[in-house]
């Protein structure tokens, strides 16, 4: 039977150290959906949503107060709107009008994001793709909840420069539409290399065409549980400190399968996976960068922090891979910057630069995600940084992604917040050198070789 | 059998443990085990319970718990068992 300590490790963990289920996320098939008609097309969104979603909310709290653990966010995602749109959406407001369903019925079903305003483009463009990507400042800067995101490459397919090149416009352009708000329109619109199916956490949730009809995917999170385990070990050497976060991993994650599976009963929908996590948020001692420092670095982003991060990525998933019957999403840590405050801290004490960042994102889950840049950066530059990013994905097959903000009337040393779980964050700097020829020269960057690796 | 563990935490004082046992009497649900502690003058205990036959729906427990331990002054908290059987056994 259990006992008292092992009662009281778990407790500890929901109340001190800010264990908790990221997100129980819903995903949606809209295929059956799909009309020529636009106002039919909204209606059918709309119905197949509120129905499937309806009890998900309640749900998870019900599940939440049954274990006592915290489940912050109840999400949806949905089959790429480029797809279900296509045949009825012939203008950028056609699909923009799509967006407001998605936002209107996210409100019904009371979920906090909806993700899958999204196109997948990695080698070539539709008429459709290109179509939604257009409207993509316009549908996130008329909703709350909408998620957009945006695949340009893959491993199998190289990367499609021509869609590179008008993603960084389109941030730029989602940027000036949200200047009000801070340009916080940016934060909802993620691109990726290698994007996965079954990813339940925003902004780059969306619901593949290989899934079934509908299904629960699961994010655990647990940075502070992590970094409490570490502080026990202070000083062992590397086995130590690898077991201890492999172990640590372990229970984090089985709270996230018993979740899944709980929520997959209730709400008769098949269980799809868990996605291992360490997600930060900007709450004290909810920090992957305070993991870090643990393991020896006096900030994140000083010497080591690579080979630091590369280890807490590799044991994460193997602790997590044994505690869940099924694994997938993004899974590894992910280094926002401006969600996690030990990042905060390393950027405006200098030992945090975009370069550094970029050779994280090499060795972790996901890429440049949440970070600042002056406004006036120019859209070539942005597609110049996307381009980079999506070359480590596509050469180390594995999903990286850049979800950048340039925050229109700002520049280096100001600071932007955006509130809630997205936190706030010092603006970059960009390195100012021009690629506009690079970036213009249009078409797609080959498929990598997959032999003679080195 | 559907086990639920119910902790209590907070500064001892008389009659805890009988306010507690007085409420799961009333509402049919049996006591399991019991280990509880004195640490530092902080009040430990944790109970393994049988709510199969409660009268209650397990959310109404819960939250009737928690009302109890404000009014003793004491964090009740309610927690179905497999959480923890989950976390610490394969």
């Amino acid at each position: 039977m259990i006992n008292f300590f092992e009662v009281n490790e778990t407790n500890q963990m929901i109340e001190k150290e800010n264990l908790d289920v990221r997100t129980i996320t819903l995903g949606i098939s809209l295929l059956d959906c799909i009309d020529s008609d636009p106002a039919r097309l909204n209606q059918k969104i709309y119905a197949k949503i509120y129905d499937a979603a309806k009890d998900l909310v309640k749900t998870g709290e019900e599940i939440s107060h049954e274990f006592g653990i915290p489940i912050v966010n109840k999400r949806i995602s949905v089959t790429p709107i480029a797809l279900v749109g296509g045949a009825a959406c012939h203008t950028a407001e056609d699909f923009a009008s799509v967006a407001e369903t998605l936002d209107r019925v996210a409100k019904e079903v009371g979920v906090n994001f909806i993700g899958g305003y999204s196109a997948l483009v990695s080698k070539g463009m539709t008429a459709a793709d290109e179509l939604l990507i257009r409207s993509i400042p316009l549908a996130l800067s008329s909703t709350e909840r909408v998620c957009s995101s945006v695949n340009l490459g893959s491993t199998r397919t190289g990367i499609n420069m021509d869609a590179v090149k008008l993603m960084g416009e389109v941030i730029r352009q989602t940027a000036e539409y949200t200047k009000e708000d801070d340009s916080l329109g940016c934060a909802k619109l993620v691109v990726f290399c290698n994007a996965p199916d079954d990813n339940p956490f925003m902004a780059g949730a969306f619901h593949g065409v290989t899934e079934a009809d509908k299904v629960i995917n699961v994010g655990v999170s647990g940075p502070g549980v992590v970094k409490t385990a570490l502080e026990k070990v202070r000083g062992e050497n590397f086995e130590v400190l690898c077991e201890t976060i492999k172990k640590t991993a372990f229970k984090v994650t089985r709270v996230g399968q018993l979740v899944a599976q709980e929520a997959s009963k209730l709400l008769k929908v098949p269980f799809g996976i868990v996605d291992l996590s360490l997600a930060p948020t900007p709450a004290i001692g909810d920090s992957v960068a305070d993991i870090l420092c643990e393991i020896g670095l006096e900030y994140a982003g000083a010497p080591g922090t690579t080979a630091a991060l590369a280890l807490l990525n590799d044991q994460v998933k193997k602790g997590g891979v044994m505690a869940s019957s099924y694994v997938g999403g993004l899974s590894g840590a992910f280094i926002p910057v401006s969600e996690d405050q030990g990042m905060i801290d390393a950027v405006s004490a200098g030992a945090l630069t975009l370069e550094k960042l970029e050779a994280m994102t090499c060795v972790c889950s996901v890429g440049l995600d949440m970070i600042a840049i002056p406004g006036d950066t120019r859209a070539t530059t942005i597609s110049g940084i996307i381009a980079d990013e999506m070359a480590i994905g596509m050469v180390n097959q594995k999903t990286t992604a850049v979800r950048i903000i340039p925050v229109i009337g700002k520049g280096v040393g100001e600071t932007v917040e955006f509130g809630g779980l997205l936190g706030y964050a010092p603006i970059m700097p960009v390195n100012p050198f021009s690629c506009d020829a690079f970036v213009n020269r249009g078409g797609r960057i080959p498929a990598p070789i997959h032999s003679f690796k080195n | 059998m559907k086990k639920t563990i119910i902790t209590v935490v907070g500064k001892d004082t008389v009659g805890i443990i009988a306010r507690v046992c007085t409420y799961l009497a009333e509402n049919n649900i049996n006591i399991l085990d019991i280990s509880q502690t004195i640490v530092q003058g902080y009040f430990n205990m944790m109970m393994v319970v049988d709510t199969n036959e409660a009268y209650k729906q397990f959310g109404d427990m819960a939250d009737e718990l928690e009302a109890l331990g404000q009014q003793i002054g004491v964090v009740i908290k309610c927690q179905k068992e497999e959480i923890f059987d989950q976390m610490h056994r394969i």
